[in-house]
């Protein structure tokens, strides 16, 4: 049986971010993804992922979806999880908001704290030794290396920029602006693109090592871990923003009524650069999640 | 002049040689960043702006607890504190 609350997934707005200094005949769009279930993009790929998993029977004898997560999808696993009967574990390091933890355990999700000082590519281990040693009490969801991760994007994500753009435009985007957190976004998304126009011009923004923005990896050390389901081929330029960027446009966005987190304002930052430059006459980016999530992190005052 | 340690977040170990943890010296938070600048180079832009105050997502904690609710910089470290540096967010994954 098909639960209502995915039917709300995904179907997101494309909303114009109109600017006086972009360049004549120069568009920017963006998806609204916070307005999904969870507040964020990432019940697209959760959704997917759950139902498929549900549908193979791992769950049969009590067992439990683990994932690692800093929040977001933590946070779409526990409420999907809670609507679909599917029990939950979530490893995210104790340094996830509070607000963050307490939704997850509020739709009864089990959550395992690791050491902050860590970082994030520590709970991913964790999650992925404890998939590995308690295979009996856990499936592993591993967001970075399900294939439906990015096939969320390719038929979801991707095919919806492509039929909006072209109802407002006539044509497919000409740049497409994302970035690096499991790959999926960016590989599902950006493939899709590809294949309709080959010459789009795909760009991922990178954030400073520290303080980073929740969800974008840098990937410059070679001890990250690289997502196995990232597709680097597709990606054409790398652009450094810092939080203080992304910041900074998050303000600017919420004063024409878009309260988007930290990843939106990177991504619209770099989205707008591409825009200013003139190469391209329709520039497609995402706004990843609800500024409402970050509220503790004193961005908003 | 308290004798305190600091945890260094992953991110910045690059910084300390790959150290996870730092022996400084000071009688508040500021002079043992300071401190801390001294002995590694390129880690004190990391963690303040250009004034000297905290950049934002970035937390101080002196054991366990965060001097945004404490004295912030003027926060005083007593000798055998910990000190760890902490971003507000758990960085991570989209």
């Amino acid at each position: 049986m098909r639960h209502a609350i995915l039917d709300g997934v995904g179907g997101t707005p494309l909303i114009e971010l109109t600017d006086d200094t972009l360049p004549r005949g120069v568009r920017l769009f963006a998806k609204l993804e916070s307005v999904n279930p969870g507040g964020s993009i990432k019940d697209r790929p959760v959704s997917r992922m759950i139902t498929q998993a549900l549908e193979a029977g791992k769950f049969e004898g009590g067992r439990r979806l683990l994932d690692s997560s800093s929040g977001n999808a933590g946070i779409a696993y526990a409420m999907l999880g809670a609507a679909l009967g599917v029990p939950v574990t979530i490893v995210v390091p104790g340094n996830a908001s509070r607000e963050r933890q307490e939704r997850i355990r509020a739709h009864g999700a089990e959550l395992i704290l690791t050491d902050p000082i860590e970082g994030y590519d520590f709970a991913l281990r964790e999650a992925r030794r404890l998939g590995i040693e308690r295979a009996d009490r856990y499936w592993h969801c591993d967001q970075y290396g399900n294939e439906n991760n990015w096939r969320a994007h390719y038929e979801g994500t991707g095919v919806e920029i492509l039929e909006q753009v072209r109802a407002r435009t006539g044509g497919a985007p000409d740049c497409f602006v994302g970035g690096v957190g499991t790959g999926g976004t960016i590989t599902g998304t950006g493939r899709r693109l590809r294949e309709e126009n080959p010459g789009v011009r795909i760009v991922s923004v990178i954030p400073d090592v520290f303080p980073g923005i929740e969800g974008l990896k840098p990937l410059g050390d070679p001890h990250d871990i690289v997502p196995a389901i990232l597709d680097e081929s597709l990606i054409d330029d790398r652009v450094d923003v810092t939080m203080e960027d992304a910041i900074r446009i998050c303000h600017r966005l919420a004063r024409r009524g878009l309260f988007v987190g930290p990843s939106s304002g990177a991504y619209v930052h770099v989205a707008l650069q591409q825009a200013m430059s003139g190469r391209y006459p329709v520039v497609v980016t995402l706004l990843n999640d609800t500024g409402e999530r970050y509220v503790s992190t004193e961005m908003w005052r | 002049m308290s004798k305190a340690k600091i945890r260094i977040p992953t991110p910045l170990r690059s910084f300390t040689g790959g150290s996870d943890e730092v022996e400084i010296d000071g009688a508040d938070v500021r002079a043992a960043l300071r401190h801390l600048g001294e002995k590694h180079g390129g880690l004190l832009p990391r963690i303040l702006d250009a004034e000297g105050g905290l950049r934002p997502f970035v937390n101080l904690y002196v054991s366990g607890k965060n001097i945004r609710a404490l004295n912030g910089l003027d926060t005083e470290v007593k000798d055998g504190d910990v000190l760890s540096i902490v971003p507000a967010v758990a960085g991570g994954v989209f």
